[in-house]
């Protein structure tokens, strides 16, 4: 179809792209611990004691109901609809921080239910409406 | 083979359409800062910081897009040896650029209020991170190397490299967990969006896109005069 010098680098752009796709894969195939910003309470309970005094992120949704604010902290429930974590935290809250939300936490745990925050950080979802759909006109 | 397109044929048709390209960006561009930023209503959690999305959204898309052209030109051009494919593609790079650093810049203005935190490591925004760097990287090819050398070929390998990313900024929300949220708007299923917010981003996009065209005009007809008078090169 095209001349002889085309078609050469034709099949060398294919194997390079081939090839560093393939490398791409296998970095990420091996630094999978390090991408995932965030582990599941379902995923925290499977580590093992050796690992627990090491800083980590865990992310779920903040159990309705388990928000309760003491004198300098406050405690909470993080829950992936299978496994639940308990946190307390002290210190500023995002804005979008509530119950039913979503949340990550960061900090230590000690031990497979009980984790203490050093930080923690709202994640909001992927769905934006206005505040009342029922009367829009309402709210410009 | 790619006879239409080339400098001399493409030269006057720049000028006579930038004039038209121009009060059409000026007048999308009011249309849409006026509904993104009055008419739109406020989300029902955000409030009014969900107006960043009208600037963020579509610099990162069209940062993304950009960069995917410059990638599948740098892949002709490597290929066919066409000269003008490597002048398309870099006259597309310093709007890209700037279109990334907008997107990462008022991704983490929108961080603070919502998330709390300013910056954080997770997947989509370092990958968004290493698109800036690839940017600037091939800008960099062009501008650095001496006069006769290969310069052409390193950036076209460069852009073809760096398309890799682009699949993974857009599946990152969706291969791994991150603080970033999933996309809202789809092509092929319902997007999760109140159609009174995203009539303001379709119109932001179509602005941005215009205003990306107009830059690229610009740099296309500057480097398209360097190319016919090679004695140019400081212009």
């Amino acid at each position: 179809m095209f001349g002889k010098k085309v078609n050469s680098r034709i099949l060398f752009i294919c194997l390079l792209l081939f090839s560093l796709i393939l490398t791409t894969y296998i970095i990420f195939k091996a630094l999978e611990e390090n991408v995932v910003y965030f582990k599941s309470p379902s995923e925290v309970k499977n580590i093992s004691e050796l690992e627990i005094k090491k800083k980590i992120r865990i992310g779920g949704m903040v159990k309705n109901n388990s928000i309760k604010s003491y004198s300098d902290y406050i405690s909470f429930t993080i829950t992936d609809f299978k496994n639940e974590i308990n946190v307390t935290y002290s210190g500023s809250i995002p804005n979008l921080f509530s119950e039913g939300k979503g949340v990550v936490a960061e900090g230590i745990l000690r031990d497979n239910n009980y984790f203490i925050a050093s930080k923690i950080l709202a994640k909001h979802d992927e769905n934006y409406m206005p505040p009342n759909d029922n009367n829009l006109n309402n709210n410009k | 083979m790619f006879k239409n397109i080339n400098p001399s044929t493409v030269f006057p048709i720049i000028n006579s359409i930038f004039k038209i390209l121009f009060i059409l960006f000026i007048f999308v561009l009011i249309i849409g800062l006026v509904e993104a930023l009055y008419l739109s209503p406020k989300d029902y959690i955000q409030g009014h910081s969900v107006r960043i999305m009208y600037v963020h959204v579509p610099a990162a898309w069209i940062s993304l897009g950009t960069f995917g052209s410059i990638g599948f030109l740098s892949l002709f051009n490597f290929i066919f040896k066409n000269k003008n494919f490597s002048l398309i593609a870099k006259s597309f790079a310093p709007s890209g650029l700037v279109l990334c650093i907008i997107a990462l810049v008022t991704g983490s203005i929108w961080g603070k209020p919502t998330w709390g935190t300013w910056w954080a490591w997770d997947a989509r925004i370092t990958s968004m991170l290493l698109l800036c760097i690839f940017y600037i990287l091939y800008i960099l090819t062009w501008n650095v190397f001496e006069k006769n050398s290969n310069k052409e070929k390193i950036s076209s390998i460069i852009a073809i490299i760096g398309m890799i990313n682009l699949p993974i900024i857009k599946f990152s929300v969706e291969w791994w967990n991150t603080l970033h949220q999933n996309s809202t708007v789809k092509i092929l299923s319902e997007s999760s969006i109140h159609p009174s917010m995203l009539l303001p981003l379709l119109i932001m996009t179509f602005a941005f896109i215009l205003f990306t065209l107009l830059i690229f005009l610009m740099k296309y007809k500057v480097e398209v005069i360097k190319f016919k008078k090679k004695g140019l090169e400081r212009l």
